[in-house]
């Protein structure tokens, strides 16, 4: 049975949005066995393989051992080659938004931990994950959660947690929680601390361990979202899980990472959700299914308005960056040279363990400035026009298999659909129509006809549409 | 002042990984010095004395000789409230000027917006280097980033002459904000525009220039070999940005080799700026801040050295009034910070001085408080 030319741009949608993209074939294969089926087994991956050999690899590059270095090399690499995709993409969900970053902690050992309890948690339960990021010894460390002493507060884990991590500061142009609340919260975590201090050398070569110290946990009756009680830490998370705020926040970010891109985090407390029948759904399922991840993800990847949200996202960096090197099909098999992996994620913004600051990336048109901009369209172009790649290998021969010659108008199209089945302006469309036929046949048998290929997309991949997802 | 003065310009160049201050300006008369550096110290007779405490360090020379000159202002004892030792927080910290908290945006991207705040010049401000510091990161603040002025732009990868400017021809076309749709369109292609033309007019930045002052080959040096192209082709920069590959300094081990030759590659490639800039009349337009993220421990380590505090800085120009500022600070061991120097003056002094007496910016609204300035700037 033929699969409709719809269905497969639905499902380039899919693979976009809950993992890094993949290749026309893959995504052909994923449309014939059906959108739902498909999402069931995005959501899933405990129950497919990832499809790696990560020993073969891990032998290959021996800094992966005990992840002193190579941990953004690390992840990269399974971004690319995992087929577990939205188990990948969820880590990097978490990680802009309960960030801790590199720069303070110095501890590849910790920091890789920390992204591990996201592949473990990121698609259960909001509430059990909220305990694990604050018995996580990275975020302890990073937010000063190990400085909270019993009767000596350090507010700012109370606050970030209430903050940035959970409610936030509004909603609809109302505070969520008091100055009170947050010294409050704070109390509730003393005693979470580490075990080992980081950063220092060498010590900091080791991955710090959480330790509650009940000695140095305030025990006292506290008064926290109004209600009163002699709360600890996961007292207080299963009061913040419970309020309509919570429900909103989680739902704006799922929105604007997997649908379409919203306004930056600080506006939300006056600014209403761009879609707000969509947020509406994903609040009632958070409670409907008690704080459950994978159940929001459910309802919002079948839902319409993630189906024709297409090209309403602008990609970020780290997207990019993984999508093309599966796009062209490279890194399937380690060979030396993998770090430039983590420089190309700094030259166009997005290093990864790295974000500027506890608010994590700010997302959408943030990502592309004067230089972020060149950077990305010269990263792409330069990978897309190279037929030695075997990605671009396969897309040179599905347009030579079209015939001995092939029109511009078929060559571009050609090209779009291979690329995902992107969409350009009309106006675009024909600049590229123009460019394509350079006044001279297109025979697919002659010598230049990769690097036809290879110019058409280059030409596409500079384009404003292709800057989304 | 005649009115054909050109705009102040501001040079800020950054040496990653910490140089090590106690040999940089070296207290070279102090027994303790002697006693903290048995390996690494630099002998009395080899110092380029400024007087009969501190020196600089010999591969320093020809910064020396712009110092006698009366060009150079050496800011001893810099620092920041409770010093951080890691290099990324604490260049973190000299980016945003905000010691206490993660900052998001840098201070020169706040500088750059009130020098140009309606975007007037895709050119305001440029980098050269890989990826943008956040020093020069602000909202909507647009910053050309230059990694190789020779081959600079969109679509560089495209081989052959023709081909590319038909491909950058279809690209500016591509760009105009009558095609596409979106929230964001707008943005995007003022962007993408800014990005072509910025290339554009900086491309012909290396022939319109010359020169008979001959830059060493090292990376640094071709920079600001760059930066003297891009200011002497009057394209109004006023904000330039280059430095070192990150952790060049980070001299943990063979201090002695490593330290010597970077400071030489630094000193030499400063002064040909200096003198390029004189050749071209330019002198008087440009200063220089030459910083480092922290000083090192005064305690070698064998071979080398920790991570430490208290730190050095330059301000070198014609423009600049030239001597030792600041403190140097003691090296008794009960006034040490943890076995570091300890600094004296906050970083944002130099700061406020540059951007008020120097860019004629209010400092206050741009470091968010204000700061004692010094009297470097003529």
């Amino acid at each position: 049975m033929a699969i409709a030319e719809k269905d497969i741009a639905l499902m380039a949608h899919l693979m976009r949005r809950a993992g890094f993209g993949a290749q026309y074939d893959e995504i052909k294969a994923k449309a014939a066995n059906g959108y739902e089926q498909t999402v069931e087994e995005l959501l899933n991956p405990q129950d497919h393989p990832d499809g790696m050999d990560l020993d073969l690899a891990e032998r290959y590059f021996l800094d992966w051992n005990h992840h002193v270095r190579g941990v953004p090399e690390y992840h990269a690499w399974r971004m690319i080659n995992s087929k577990r995709q939205l188990e990948e993409k969820m880590i990097l969900f978490w990680h802009g938004i309960l960030c801790i970053s590199d720069s303070k902690l110095q501890s590849y050992p910790t920091e890789h931990n920390e992204l591990e309890m996201f592949r473990r948690c990121g698609l259960g339960s909001f509430r059990d994950l909220l305990v694990e990021i604050s018995r996580d010894p990275a975020m302890v460390y990073y937010l000063d959660n190990c400085l909270s002493h019993k009767g000596a507060i350090n507010e700012n884990y109370g606050r970030e947690l209430l903050e940035l991590f959970s409610m936030g500061v509004g909603m609809d142009g109302k505070f969520n929680y008091t100055e009170d609340d947050v010294k409050e919260c704070a109390r509730a975590f003393t005693g979470w601390t580490i075990a080992n201090s980081i950063p220092q050398q060498p010590y900091g070569r080791y991955a710090a361990t959480f330790l509650y110290n009940p000695d140095d946990h305030d025990d006292e009756e506290k008064t926290f979202l109004g209600e009163t009680g002699r709360f600890n830490g996961e007292d207080v998370i299963d009061i913040i899980v419970k309020q309509p705020a919570t429900a909103r926040f989680v739902s704006r970010h799922l929105y604007n990472f997997f649908v379409a891109d919203d306004v930056e985090v600080p506006a939300w407390m006056d600014t209403p959700p761009r879609d707000p029948e969509t947020i509406t759904m994903l609040e009632t399922e958070y409670f409907r299914s008690g704080y459950n991840i994978r159940s929001m993800l459910r309802v919002l990847f079948n839902s319409d308005a993630f189906k024709n949200a297409r090209f309403s996202k602008i990609k970020s960096p780290i997207e990019t960056i993984i999508g093309t090197l599966r796009l062209i099909g490279d890194w399937t098999t380690p060979k030396p040279g993998l770090e430039f992996i983590f420089d190309e994620m700094k030259y166009m913004g997005q290093e990864i363990l790295n974000p500027p600051s506890v608010e994590g990336w700010h997302t959408g048109r943030e990502w592309i400035d004067g230089g972020t901009l060149a950077h990305r369209i010269n990263f792409v172009a330069d990978a897309v026009c190279d037929p030695n790649y075997p990605g671009i290998q396969e897309i040179i021969n599905k347009l030579a298999a079209k015939g001995p010659t092939i029109s511009p108008e078929d060559m571009v199209s050609g090209c779009l659909q291979m690329l995902g089945d992107y969409e350009m302006a009309d106006a675009t469309c024909s600049m590229l129509v123009a460019h394509a036929e350079n006044g001279a046949e297109l025979r697919t048998d002659a010598e230049e006809f990769p690097t036809r290929v290879g110019q058409t997309l280059q030409m596409i991949v500079a384009t404003k549409e292709y800057l989304y997802a | 002042m005649t009115s054909n003065k050109k705009d102040p310009v501001l040079v800020v160049l950054q040496m990653s990984g910490a140089y090590d201050a106690l040999n940089t300006i070296i207290p070279y008369n102090d027994p303790l010095y002697k006693d903290y550096r048995q390996v690494l110290k630099v002998e009395p007779e080899e110092v380029l004395a400024i007087d009969d405490k501190v020196g600089f360090h010999p591969a320093m020379a020809p910064i020396k000789a712009l110092y006698d000159q009366g060009k150079v202002a050496v800011i001893q004892g810099i620092g920041y409230p409770n010093p951080i030792r890691s290099h990324f927080r604490s260049m973190d910290i000299w980016h945003t000027a905000e010691p206490t908290k993660m900052g998001m945006d840098g201070w020169l991207g706040r500088a750059i917006r009130d020098l140009d705040p309606h975007k007037e010049n895709v050119l305001t401000a440029v980098n050269f280097g890989r990826g943008l510091p956040r020093a020069l990161a602000s909202s909507g603040v647009s910053v050309a980033s230059v990694g190789n002025l020779e081959s600079l732009g969109v679509l560089t990868g495209i081989e052959g002459k023709d081909q590319r400017t038909e491909a950058l021809d279809i690209f500016a076309r591509m760009y105009s904000p009558m095609i596409g749709s979106g929230p964001a369109n707008d943005y995007l292609s003022q962007t993408g525009l800014d990005a072509l033309k910025g290339a554009d007019i900086l491309s012909t930045a290396p022939g319109r220039y010359s020169s008979t002052v001959e830059y060493n080959g090292d990376q640094f040096a071709q920079w600001l070999k760059n930066i003297a192209q891009v200011h002497l082709g009057d394209f109004g920069t006023r904000v330039f940005y280059t430095g070192l590959n990150p952790g060049a300094f980070d001299t943990h081990a063979n201090q002695t080799t490593g330290f010597p030759k970077l400071w030489s590659e630094v000193s030499n490639a400063v002064s040909d700026f200096y003198q390029d800039l004189k050749e071209h009349q330019a002198g008087e337009e440009v200063v220089m801040l030459l910083f480092t993220e922290f000083g090192r421990r005064v305690q070698e380590n064998g071979s080398g050295t920790d991570h430490g505090s208290g730190s050095v800085a330059f301000a070198i120009g014609d423009r600049v009034e030239g001597g030792l500022y600041g403190e140097y600070p003691s090296l008794e061991p009960d006034k040490l910070d943890e076995g570091d120097l300890r600094w004296n003056n906050d970083f944002r002094s130099t700061y406020a001085t540059l951007l008020e007496k120097w860019m004629g910016l209010d400092s206050k609204s741009i470091l968010a408080e204000s700061y004692e300035q010094f009297d470097f700037i003529k």
